[in-house]
């Protein structure tokens, strides 16, 4: 474990139990992941029993005890979505991408998952990609956007 | 920008901002909305911004990435003003003659112009056409108008001017008064009275207060707070600061979910700005009011958009709710009192206290005042953002405003209130909108998310998608939510893979009825709407799936035949590649054959013909 990485996250909050949520947005974020080890550290610093911490990052969808993939595939099966057709869109992506919603692909390059809704409805069904969004995304234009992130 | 001492300072500098604003200057204002973003509204004001450098009109032209225009359907949307020439589906190749025609000579592009998707006509003004017309704007008023990283732009169209009335002309309580006589309730979706619900904050005992700002847009099909979030996030900001005042809060927080990076860049900036400006902080423009706001953001869970889960969220813990009363306004966020609205309440106030309660609440039904934003999505020719008076009619907004069903096809039902509503049918259209209209017919208000549907959707599926969506997102803390909906789940995948039994639906209404009553939160008690709805108006549907077998709208799979008609096809082998499990064969521009046995029936192959030869029955 690296010291220091970690306590530079947690060297911005004061060590109050409520910063528990920020500090492990802050780890999923730069580590793309909650390693374990990382959490007793927390733990101890906030002073938080770790079935707490554990129960935090087992609670929230945007943390993941194992490490994601490179690209964050996120398909939107928000109501909108659901009907025009994210269901295939999810089955479409995942047999391209090589690997099973909610899982990580074998050479760590893409995680897929899907979301409640993204909020852009008026292009659904949509799909996003790291921080870019794609509009309108019908089965036959999955390999133009996957195209750029496949190496 | 300065840091104002007093109002005075605020006022002259606004006089200053305005007198250098040229009324005549064209702008150019690129929607960057949610629904325009995606499809490339940053690369084209960046497309905008050469252009213009390349004929030196950089200085003269004032180009701006704005928020919502509202009308998502036809993005990406760009404004010209002072002349409100609208043009849609604008892409990278259209800037450069957008530019030359437009701004240098002054002539409009005919073919980039909006149409009336009615009667087809050409609508040069953005007031032209129907969707704006029967809309009025409030929260949604200063979306296309400013750039939503200014602060200056706020400020010049009338921004933090609430501050001068409120700090120093209006005591607590008068604002209360205020709120309280406007009848605004809240926009999250159960329409508490706001005024009563400070009241009650104010009346609670204690010297610490909070205030909280729901930004937890957890509902699908409802982007109206981020929308607001985005594109004019110092409104909620200062609607917040009048809230602080009249609860006699100190802190505040915005409680955003984590879906939503863009809202959180710009409320960070926002406040930002606004602590440099002294509209937050201590001693606010000299009136020893002290009040601060701080961001929180969600971590994905829908759970977390109920008010004592959020609370338990910021605390740090899991996003469990607690069972009320207490209230929050009695003790919420630490155990103290707190008062949370939805991020459409917190920017209505402002301009309820400029315009004074009885100017809002001339607006609306007898219990329901004011406007309403609502997100007109689905099958619906125009799709967006809409806000009007609350009590007008479903025909008025899905016909009217929203341009009627694509391709003519008939319209089945609209669902309001995402998963925690239900599904209204056509007997209904006529139904003016409120808070207790919505809830006569077996809906809700909620959010304000409007999903039109047509007949490719299937009744029984859409109830199934929100019970599976809230057997996700139930926290699992009381029985009847965490079981009910495991059992509801299960009704409904027996149904929809054929091997439904009448006996189910009785089941499954006794099943909501404890749901609805004995659940802790919303989420269970509500769950039960979009079930007891479409069980009540398309009981038929269900009925189909149950005897015959059969889904008439052709969406649920397992009852669903794919075969290829051998007179179209052209042996092209797109859905060979398409297929996930090798079920079509033949040879290559020779008809092909789906094997039944193999086929998943995903419609992977249905989608990927490009000439219609996959049947589907």
């Amino acid at each position: 474990m690296d010291e220091t990485r970690i306590a530079q996250i947690l060297s911005r909050y004061e060590g109050d139990p409520a910063d528990l949520i920020p500090v492990l947005q802050d780890i999923q974020d730069e580590y793309n992941h909650l390693p374990k080890d990382e959490l007793k550290v927390v733990s101890r610093r906030l002073n938080l029993p770790l079935t707490q911490v554990f129960g935090v990052a087992t609670f929230y969808k945007m943390f993941s005890l194992l490490p994601k993939g490179k690209h964050q595939v996120k398909v939107c099966l928000g109501t909108t979505c659901h009907l025009k057709g994210g269901p295939r869109l999810v089955d479409s992506v995942s047999s391209r991408i090589g690997c099973e919603l909610g899982y990580t692909s074998k050479d760590g390059q893409f995680s897929l998952e899907t979301v409640g809704c993204l909020g852009s409805c008026a292009q659904a069904p949509v799909m996003m990609i790291g921080d870019k969004y794609f509009a309108r995304v019908t089965v036959d234009k999955v390999p133009k956007v996957l195209k750029p992130y496949q190496k | 920008m300065p840091r104002f001492e007093s109002v005075d300072h605020l006022t002259e500098y606004r006089r200053q901002l305005k007198a250098r604003l040229d009324p005549n200057q064209l702008q150019v204002l690129v929607c960057a909305g949610p629904g325009c973003l995606p499809l490339g509204s940053e690369e084209l004001a960046q497309a905008f911004q050469e252009a213009l450098a390349e004929k030196g009109l950089d200085g003269k032209v004032a180009l701006k990435a704005t928020g919502c225009h509202g009308l998502c359907a036809h993005g990406v949307r760009v404004l010209i003003r002072p002349r409100e020439i609208a043009y849609e589906r604008v892409t990278l190749a259209d800037v450069p003659e957008i530019v030359e025609a437009t701004l240098v000579n002054g002539q409009p592009v005919e073919r980039l112009m909006q149409r009336d998707p009615t009667s087809g006509a050409l609508c040069p003004c953005k007031a032209d056409l129907p969707f704006y017309q029967a809309q009025q704007p409030l929260v949604l008023r200063k979306l296309d108008l400013i750039d939503p990283e200014s602060l200056d732009d706020y400020l010049a169209v009338g921004g933090y001017r609430t501050l001068r009335k409120v700090l120093f002309k209006m005591t607590p309580d008068d604002v209360i008064d205020a709120v309280e006589q406007s009848g605004l309730r809240g926009r999250g979706g159960a329409g508490f009275l706001t005024g009563r619900k400070w009241r009650i904050c104010r009346e609670a005992e204690g010297d610490v207060r909070f205030i909280i700002s729901n930004g937890d847009e957890g509902d699908p099909g409802a982007f109206m707070d981020r929308a607001v979030m985005e594109g004019d996030p110092h409104s909620v900001i200062e609607g917040m600061i009048v809230g602080g005042y009249a609860i006699g809060a100190r802190q505040g927080y915005i409680y955003v979910r984590h879906e939503y990076p863009l809202a959180v860049k710009r409320l960070r900036l926002a406040i930002e700005q606004a602590r440099e400006a002294g509209f937050l902080g201590a001693n606010i423009l000299r009136s020893g009011f002290n009040f601060d706001i701080k961001i929180a953001q969600g971590s994905g869970a829908f759970v977390c958009g109920e008010e004592t889960a959020l609370i338990s969220s910021i605390e740090g813990h899991i996003g469990e709710p607690q069972p009320r009363p207490p209230y929050p306004a009695q003790a919420g966020l630490f155990g103290l009192p707190t008062i949370i609205n939805n991020v459409e309440t917190w920017a209505n106030i402002p301009e309820i206290i400029n315009m004074g309660p009885q100017w809002y609440a001339a607006m609306g039904t007898e219990n329901s005042k004011g406007t309403k934003v609502f997100s007109l999505v689905g099958s619906v020719n125009h799709t967006g953002l809409v806000e009007v008076p609350m009590g007008t009619t479903l025909r008025q907004i899905i016909y009217d405003l929203g341009g009627g069903i694509p391709d003519g096809r008939p319209f089945k039902a609209v669902q309001t209130g995402g998963p925690s509503g239900g599904c209204i049918p056509a007997q209904f259209l006529d139904l003016p909108v409120d808070y207790d209209s919505l809830q006569q017919v077996g809906s809700i208000m909620g959010s304000g998310g409007m999903i039109v549907m047509d007949d490719t959707s299937c009744m029984v599926d859409v109830s199934r998608y929100f019970i599976g969506f809230l057997y996700d997102e139930s926290c699992g803390k009381c029985t009847p939510c965490r079981e009910g909906l495991k059992q509801l789940k299960h009704f409904y995948e027996e149904i929809t893979q054929g091997r439904g039994e009448e006996a189910h639906l009785d089941l499954m209404e006794e099943l909501c009825q404890a749901m609805a009553g004995a659940s802790i939160c919303g989420l269970g008690q509500s769950a039960v709407n979009p079930v007891l709805s479409t069980l009540k108006y398309f009981r038929h549907e269900y009925e189909a799936h149950i005897r015959d077998k059969k889904c008439p709208a052709l969406v649920c799979r397992p009852l669903l035949t794919y075969t290829v008609d051998p007179e179209t096809c052209t042996g092209c082998l797109a859905c060979v590649r398409e297929c996930p499990v090798a079920a079509i064969s033949g040879k290559k521009k020779e008809a092909q054959e789906i094997d039944q046995e193999l086929c998943i029936k995903c419609g992977l192959c249905f989608e990927s013909c490009q000439f219609d030869a996959v049947r589907r029955e």
